[in-house]
């Protein structure tokens, strides 16, 4: 049987999948969470810290859906408010200080949209991320574990290496959303869902990703000690790299050129030089 | 309270902007009503005060005619005017969309970008077109923004930017979201070298566009009413089952909040950009 992009869709929001908390137990050890973005609230939505993979520090920040009722009400069904990705920025420039890579483990529908969201600039806070981040000095790896869902899973990537659980998603916007604005009809959200190219193999074929990891064993001890070993390896890789920065620009700078017409490398040199 | 609604002021902006000149009118020239005052005023009478009702509500403007206004008359010169989109996913309907747009609007996408002066003052420009599928940012607007900044850097010229934008292309998917990381980016080089970058928000300037370079900038200026937000209005209304405040995510709101500098009316901006990069160019 052949998975459409919507039951992949469907399985990316599956209750039942291991949420950011669970990475954060199983794949590393110590973990020691820290609150607050020091400017307005603690989000429960984004949880993050310091532990240790294979005995090296680390800064791990997950957003955390939860698994009950009760924990899903109290993560605000892991849609982050402004406070949460200034929490996440926040420690980002701590683990930069303190020479420490970043590990993001993403799983969100999306930034919240609500009142208080827009009254504390959820756009400002997660432009300031997108920025910040791509000059950050230590190695950055974000791992989409469920739905990547549009500016508010983004505000955690702009990473040197983008990873994707096989039946995690990554997109522009909720198939549901793209049918009702497109077709004027949200149950064509599958035929949106296909158009979107919103699978691991599809974000994988843009360039968007640079892995997919498996999950035949989701959530089992094997799983999670595959995921330790296979972020140990790449960070250390990454931490030699001399020109990290340099690189991270370029991975993003070169996304979509494709995809432009009449693309020309230096269309400005028949200018006039403006300045004397 | 619906019933109370009449009540409320028939003009809902504050004094900027606002003008008491009598309106002189051809016999039979075609109308806009405005939605501020809810009178008619004759198109040419608009034109002539760029697309501002002598109320003080400003009009969406195209990209060109607002190049035009702002600019020394002969300075703008268009950098890289050529590039279009090519429907990178094969996203259905698009690329039909994409030739009527262009046929429409006269424009091959959404964002202008060139060098001029301003008040005698060198700078890099960018504009976005609210007639080209509402400003949304695509590969070729992120690419056309990127590129303006990285000139910039390399010309060291400080960079103008009008944003008008629903947000991000959702016709091409993961490919438009990328564009905020890597608009972002530019910006970030382009400010950690000491250059200066003064934003302008229009009406409307949402989604992927606010999240990303329109709330970015050293100076961020907005005009009077601009609607500009992360979320919907709509889909807040939805998600919370709660009614917005009055005024929300309106350029004042934003003023309000601590997230803009200063709400400026259109015959304001010249002065006030040439102004401003003055006081940065320091000889």
């Amino acid at each position: 049987m052949t998975q459409t992009s919507y039951d992949r869709v469907k399985l990316a929001r599956d209750n039942g999948r291991p949420t950011g908390l669970d990475y954060i137990q199983n794949v590393f050890k110590d973990f020691l969470e820290l609150h607050g973005d020091r400017r307005f609230a603690d989000d429960p939505a984004i949880v993050g810290g310091i532990a240790t993979l294979c005995g090296d520090p680390v800064t791990v920040i997950a957003i955390e859906k939860g698994h009950t009722a009760k924990e899903r009400s109290l993560r605000n069904f892991g849609a982050p408010h402004p406070e949460g990705y200034r929490k996440a920025l926040r420690l980002m420039k701590q683990a930069e200080k303190f020479g420490r890579p970043i590990v993001c483990f993403i799983d969100t529908s999306g930034a919240y949209c609500g009142i208080g969201a827009e009254e504390r600039g959820q756009g400002q806070a997660i432009g300031e991320n997108l920025m910040e981040m791509s000059t950050l000095c230590v190695p950055i790896l974000s791992i989409l574990i469920g739905e990547g869902g549009s500016g508010g899973a983004l505000a955690l990537a702009v990473a040197d290496r983008v990873w994707m659980l096989q039946n995690a998603v990554y997109s522009v916007i909720s198939p549901e959303g793209c049918a009702s604005i497109l077709w004027k009809d949200a149950s064509k959200a599958a035929d949106a869902a296909a158009s979107l190219k919103l699978t691991a193999e599809d974000a994988k074929s843009l360039g968007i990703i640079e892995r997919i990891l498996p999950e035949s064993d989701l959530g089992q001890k094997k799983f999670y000690d595959r995921i330790s070993l296979l972020l140990h390896e790449e960070l250390k890789l990454l931490s030699a790299d001399t020109d990290l920065i340099g690189k991270r620009y370029a991975r993003f700078r070169n996304l979509g050129v494709d995809a432009v017409e009449n693309h020309t490398r230096s269309p400005y040199e028949h200018l006039p030089n403006l300045l004397p | 309270m619906a019933i109370m609604k009449f009540l409320k002021p028939r003009n809902q902006l504050e004094e900027g902007g606002r003008t008491f000149a009598p309106v002189q009118q051809d016999e039979g020239e075609p109308e806009k009503k405005c939605p501020n005052c809810h009178k008619s005023i004759p198109l040419s009478r608009l034109w002539a005060n760029h697309q501002v009702c002598p109320c003080g509500y400003h009009f969406r403007m195209r990209g060109r005619p607002r190049i035009q206004m702002l600019v020394d008359a002969g300075s703008f010169q268009e950098l890289f005017p050529d590039m279009r989109s090519s429907n990178p996913l094969l996203f259905p309907g698009y690329q039909e969309k994409l030739d009527n747009v262009r046929s429409v609007s006269n424009e091959e996408e959404a964002v202008v970008c060139g060098t001029a002066k301003i008040n005698g003052q060198s700078c890099c420009l960018f504009v976005m077109e609210p007639y080209f599928m509402m400003g949304s940012m695509g590969a070729v607007v992120g690419e056309k923004i990127t590129s303006l900044f990285e000139y910039a850097a390399e010309k060291r010229l400080p960079v103008v930017g009008f944003t008008v934008s629903g947000g991000a292309r959702m016709q091409e998917g993961l490919l438009s979201l990328m564009q905020m990381a890597k608009t972002s980016a530019a910006v970030k080089r382009h400010s950690d070298i000491g250059l200066l970058y003064v934003a302008v928000l229009t009406d409307p300037t949402t989604g992927g566009v606010t999240a990303s370079f329109a709330l970015e900038a050293d100076i961020i200026l907005a005009e009077p009413l601009a609607t500009v937000g992360f979320a919907g209005a709509r889909v807040i209304e939805q998600t919370t089952k709660k009614t917005l405040p009055k005024g929300f995510q309106t350029a004042e709101f934003l003023l309000d909040h601590g997230f803009i500098d200063q709400v400026v009316s259109r015959s304001g901006q010249k002065k006030l950009l040439g102004n401003i990069l003055a006081l940065h160019h320091g000889g």
